[in-house]
């Protein structure tokens, strides 16, 4: 009970001085709800790039045609030895008269011309999806060595400047938030510091009387606690709003159907929630560094 | 009974000034002392050592059953809450009432409203000042808000009361109604008094035992003690 009396004088306290040194305060709100945008943002696209990093891996397959001279005999053994390769998830038989007509049907020129050509150019393929796309180099390698593969192909160079790209993006972003959660908890640290200061009578008489150190120290923590809390609400508001509607306006995609956003909910809900436990935690942090550093009892 | 017991202490600061060298010296319980020398004497350093403001170098300081000079800092709570502490500056909160700068003392504690309320009023009225609940510091006069820092020192009825200079900031008839409560709550609730003074003529009045302290050492003990200064003090009282 003795507990929570001091528990709830805290809190009284440390909203009351929230509200004495507004100025300050809103300072540090503010501060703090730049950064979590930022923060939001962030998390928002990290979590978006891997989704299509992964739906871009999902696509990833080889390419392997034959020669033109392959018998029946060889391409059924290959694609038995394709079967059973360790890193194959399936084996796709098309023909070379498949791709054909598949290509008549994209445009008249190519009609015009493959109709205009007496033998079929077109080789027989197979379209190969692998379990592991880190494996895909090594395993496209086992499939050149047949001598009657004319080429295996998976698109080297484009699919890591991709996914490249969308990892230094990521980590770009990342460096930007982790420099302003420091600049935030520096600042709430500040606001305290001043807190200390101008409460310095009021925390003498508390020594003075017996409070114990924890009883002192308990509402500059809840200060910068309810700080971080208020400089969360926009950004969970924003992210919430913000995400759905930047759902529903695009369709779920951005410019191509590979760029596919995650679905809002649980999302918004969970990126809510870590910007809540951010804010705390830069709020607390701060106001426990300035208390270390400040209140010397 | 002995309530604090000092053995050999020695106060020395980082930068090599002794403050208190070698001092020993026992109060009972309910006594009422005087400590006074000029300023520099060592006189606040040992009324501060006494509440823990400051910890000895060397020797034992032992309070209300405490040893005070192996308390950690993280303890030194417990110590407090058996004495009270009363300054020249009075030290109350401008934005409180009488009554919530005496309340303040309990609230801090954890103590329910209902224990806090009585225990208020009977400070209040020990210091005389029942009709003035509702004012502010700013709206009293020097000797009230003196009396309103007494009554915060004793609403938890400690065991010792430590007065630093309490009448330094009060003309001589203010001053002697303040010594006039701080004796009745002496006599009444047997609380022994440790006070710092300046004041030649209530310590001469008090009769009281009176320790000097000069250059960091006790140079005179006496139980019914008169001011004593060193040759090269000057005293204005």
């Amino acid at each position: 009970m003795k507990a929570l009396r001091i528990l709830n004088r805290s809190i009284r306290d440390s909203f009351k001085s929230v509200f004495r040194n507004i100025s300050l305060s809103v300072a540090s709100i503010a501060c703090t709800t730049v950064t979590l945008i930022l923060v939001a943002i962030s998390l928002v696209l990290t979590y978006n790039v891997n989704n299509v990093t992964t739906n871009l891996e999902k696509e990833l397959t080889i390419v392997v045609y034959l020669k033109k001279d392959t018998t029946k005999e060889n391409r059924i053994n290959f694609e038995n030895d394709l079967k059973t390769m360790e890193n194959v998830e399936k084996a796709q038989y098309k023909s070379g008269e498949e791709w054909k007509s598949e290509m008549k049907q994209e445009s008249d020129t190519l009609k015009t011309t493959l109709d205009y050509l007496s033998e079929n150019p077109l080789l027989d393929s197979y379209i190969v999806t692998v379990k592991n796309v880190n494996d895909l180099a090594s395993t496209t390698e086992k499939i050149r060595k047949y001598e009657f593969v004319s080429s295996a192909e998976y698109g080297e160079g484009m699919v890591e400047s991709i996914i490249g790209i969308f990892d230094a993006i990521s980590k770009g972003t990342i460096v930007i938030v982790l420099a302003l959660v420091l600049v935030t908890a520096f600042l709430i640290s500040n606001t305290i510091k001043l807190t200390i200061f101008s409460r310095k009578t009021e925390i003498e008489i508390m020594r003075l009387v017996g409070a114990s150190n924890t009883a002192i120290k308990l509402p500059f923590v809840f200060e910068g606690f309810i700080l971080g809390v208020m400089g969360s609400i926009i950004p969970i508001i924003l992210s919430i709003y913000g995400y759905v509607y930047l759902y529903d306006i695009s369709g779920g995609f951005i410019f191509t159907k590979i760029l596919q956003l995650s679905a809002p909910f649980p999302f918004v809900l969970i990126v809510a929630l870590f910007l809540l436990v951010v804010g705390s935690l830069v709020g607390m942090f701060g106001s426990y560094r300035a208390v270390r550093k400040y209140l010397k009892i | 009974m002995k309530l604090i017991k000092v053995e050999h202490a020695y106060k020395i600061y980082k930068n090599g000034t002794t403050a208190i060298a070698d001092l020993s010296v026992t109060i009972d319980k309910g006594e009422f002392v005087f400590v006074i020398g000029s300023t520099g004497s060592g006189k606040s350093t040992f009324i501060k050592m006494l509440y823990r403001e400051e910890k000895p170098t060397k020797g034992k300081i032992v309070v209300g059953g405490i040893d005070v000079s192996k308390l950690r800092n993280s303890k030194v709570y417990k110590l407090r809450r058996k004495i009270g502490v009363v300054f020249q500056d009075f030290k109350l909160l401008p934005k409180l009432t009488v009554y919530e700068n005496v309340a303040f003392a309990l609230e801090t504690l954890g103590l329910p409203n209902k224990e806090i309320r009585p225990k208020v009023l009977k400070a209040v009225e020990a210091v005389g000042l029942k009709d003035k609940l509702r004012n502010l510091p700013s709206q009293l006069s020097g000797g009230e808000q003196q009396r309103v820092a007494i009554a915060r020192a004793i609403v938890n009825e400690p065991k010792l009361l430590i007065c630093d200079e309490p009448t330094g900031n009060l003309d001589p008839d203010t001053s002697k109604e303040i010594m006039k409560i701080i004796e009745k709550i002496n006599k009444d609730s047997e609380t022994t008094i440790i006070m710092a003074t300046h004041d030649k003529e209530l310590v001469n009045k008090m009769k009281k035992r009176v320790i000097v302290i000069e250059n960091s050492v006790i140079v005179s003990d006496d139980m019914k003690g008169r001011y004593k200064v060193h040759e090269s003090i000057t005293d204005s009282k």
